[in-house]
């Protein structure tokens, strides 16, 4: 061993052999005893500098004293039951009043120690300085409300601009059977991208548009005002859905975003031998057709997303309505509702629209109770069902 | 809902007994009669529960606007008493559920035999002509407790209690078991509790009723529980050698003797036994 070595060794010896009563006294960390009703009965000398009392002013005093009084409250409701409940509490933020009335907060660890019948004998309790970590505490606590507040802000200010984005009330057309559901994707605060409107263009002469624009948030819902607006422009005069389409695939293009959508546009027109829709679909799922005679069969025309392609071709389907047919149209957060594992799908959708419904309004709950029990909760997509029907009597 | 799942409702004792129901305070759960009740159940049926919001409750039940009064969880132990068809029932009510006790036998007096309140306070902010203990700012600072105490004070005590840090099961067995609360129920808990007043009830109750108080309580200082005693027309104080809030943990024996002494007694007429 060299000289330094043995130097080092004895040194760590006389550590090893410190005295008791300072390695006590001179903790870092203030120690007190207390019998346990919480009568003090020992206390390091780490405490009495940091709190400024005299040893024989502690000894007998209640540990519970020393606390403020909303401290007070928390040390009989709080850590007194669970000392005696676990015989230890960790972590607890209290405040210590020092003897000129200054507050200390510290955090307590303490210890009930039991005798061997189980009966309390001493209660062991370290106090350590926090007053930095209580003051970070206190900003996270801060930050922690104000982002909750801003959370509440924001999600009532996406639900509101929500609802400007849907008709106010339900769509009615005289002479048809109309029903509609819209719901947000669970626990978010974003705007979702799905959208329908209803409107009249002329006496008989009807729009009916489902949508989903690609996108969450304030940007989507400027784009669907944009949609719902030039759609309601557009169709005046121009009677092929298709026509529509091309108008709002050139006004997209213009528009300073490279946002899309998909789309499908139903014009329904009543003649004398009753009602006739033209479909086109902009890269949309295409709308079911079902009632008595009919088969769940898609119909409109199919097409591409409106907003990319600078000379898309949109086509129009164009069917006659009978007694008790209904055209289903829905957007993606039905069909690719997830329950873990897979997706809803077609073919489930196609057997809840199978189903003997009477009118527009079960079509729609029918489908919708279908997704949300398929997805056992919330649906993480927003979900928008849209139903058109001709009643039996019309 | 079922009314067991929601109080987390536990009968014990003798089946045809006399119904014996404990309340615990804010703070805990039903475990603060943990060395207490079980010395009733040779004669009485014993029934324990959680408030809503407390302990082993179905917090979903916890509506923010309704427990923001005393009287919801007054109405919660009507409930149980009816449901149960419960009669001559002694209900012992601890720190603030003695005076939830109290609003319930107001509602149907007839269910009650006998009344415990267990360290009362009508009211713990001082009044004119009234030492509650506190003033409103204490109040305060104990709900800025609670929010410091936030980060975890259920979740980080119980781990290292059992030694065994490597083995958080244990723990989490030990967290989940006791005194846990939702902080925000804590806190809107606390607000009712320390915020409320019923001493204008106090002279409308007509069970007899046992004051026990404890030597050197903060919470309940004892001018306050004679303050109950002398309000309640039929009572009985006794002051208990115990220090502190919770005598049921922390003097176990000398809370069962005189549990037992008042609710064992044929008849208790008006009495005061004050030591």
């Amino acid at each position: 061993m060299t000289q330094h070595e043995f130097a080092r060794e004895a040194f760590l010896d006389a550590l090893l052999d410190d005295d008791p009563e300072k390695l006590y006294d001179r903790a870092p960390c203030g120690y007190l005893s207390t019998s346990p009703d919480g009568r003090i009965v020992k206390v390091n000398q780490t405490f009495l500098t940091w709190t400024g009392y005299e040893r024989d002013e502690l000894l007998r005093r209640s540990f519970v004293e020393l606390l403020t009084p909303g401290g007070r409250l928390y040390h009989e409701t709080h850590y007194a039951p669970m000392l005696r409940l676990q015989a230890a509490v960790r972590e607890l933020a209290l405040d210590v009043v020092r003897a000129d009335g200054q507050r200390i907060p510290v955090l307590v660890n303490a210890n009930l120690e039991v005798d061997d019948a189980g009966e309390p004998v001493v209660v062991r309790i370290a106090l350590f300085d926090a007053t930095e970590r209580r003051g970070y505490e206190r900003e996270l606590l801060r930050a922690r409300q104000q982002a909750e507040a801003s959370e509440r802000q924001a999600r009532e200010l996406a639900q509101t601009l929500q609802r400007t984005l849907l008709p106010p009330k339900e769509p009615a057309i005289p002479g048809l059977d109309v029903a509609a559901t819209f719901q947000p994707a669970g626990d978010t605060l974003e705007i979702g991208g799905d959208f329908y409107d209803v409107f009249q263009v002329a006496e008989g002469d009807w729009v009916a548009i489902i949508g989903d624009v690609c996108g969450k948030g304030v940007e989507a819902a400027i784009l669907t005002a944009l949609i719902r607006d030039t759609l309601r422009a557009v169709v005046v005069g121009m009677h092929e859905p298709s026509k529509a389409l091309s108008a709002l695939n050139e006004v997209l293009l213009h528009h300073e975003t490279d946002r899309f959508c998909t789309l499908v546009m139903v014009r329904m027109q009543h003649g004398p031998e009753g009602w006739t829709a033209a479909i086109s679909s902009g890269g949309h799922p295409r709308p079911l057709l079902i009632g008595p005679d009919r088969n769940r069969d898609e119909v409109g025309g199919p097409g591409p997303l409106v907003g990319v392609l600078d000379a898309p071709e949109f086509r129009d389907e164009r069917v006659a309505l009978r007694a008790g047919d209904a055209l289903v149209l829905f957007t993606d957060g039905v069909t690719e509702s997830r329950d873990g594992a897979g997706f809803y799908g077609d073919a489930r959708l196609r057997d809840v629209v199978g189903r003997p419904l009477e009118s527009a309004r079960s079509v729609v709950d029918a489908v919708f109770q279908d997704v949300v029990t398929y997805s056992g909760g919330p649906t993480r997509d927003d979900v928008a069902v849209v139903v058109l029907r001709v009643p039996e009597k019309s | 809902m079922d009314l067991h799942q929601r109080h987390h409702l536990r009968l014990s004792g003798r089946r045809d007994g006399q119904p014996m129901m404990f309340a615990h305070g804010f703070g805990c759960d039903q475990n603060m009669w943990r060395h207490v009740a079980p010395a009733f159940e040779d004669d009485f049926r014993v029934v324990l529960f959680d408030h809503v919001g407390a302990g082993n409750s179905d917090s979903s039940a916890y509506d923010f606007d309704r427990y923001a009064s005393l009287s919801a969880y007054a109405e919660d132990i009507v409930r149980i008493v009816t449901e149960l068809d419960l009669h001559d029932v002694v209900f012992v009510g601890h720190s603030v559920s003695a005076m939830i006790g109290v609003l319930a036998e107001r509602m149907v007096p007839e269910r009650f035999a006998k009344l415990v309140l267990v360290g009362p306070s009508p009211r713990y902010i001082d009044d004119e002509g009234y030492v509650g203990g506190f003033a409103e700012q204490d109040i305060h600072e104990l709900l800025d407790s609670l929010d410091s105490n936030y980060l975890g004070w259920s979740a980080a005590m119980a781990p290292t209690i059992m030694g065994n840090p490597d083995r958080p099961a244990l723990g989490q067995e030990l967290t989940e078991s006791f005194c846990r609360t939702d902080p925000d129920i804590a806190r809107a808990f606390a607000r009712v509790t320390f915020l409320s007043d019923n001493r204008a009830d106090l002279a409308l109750v007509r069970t007899p009723t046992l004051v026990l108080q404890c030597s050197n309580d903060v919470i309940a200082p004892v001018a306050v529980g004679r303050f109950v005693a002398d309000r309640i027309p039929d009572s009985t104080f006794v002051l208990l050698d115990a220090t502190g809030h919770c005598p049921n943990l922390s003097a176990p024996e000398e809370t069962t003797a005189a549990l037992a002494a008042f609710v064992r007694a044929a008849e208790t007429e008006g009495a005061s036994i004050a030591r």
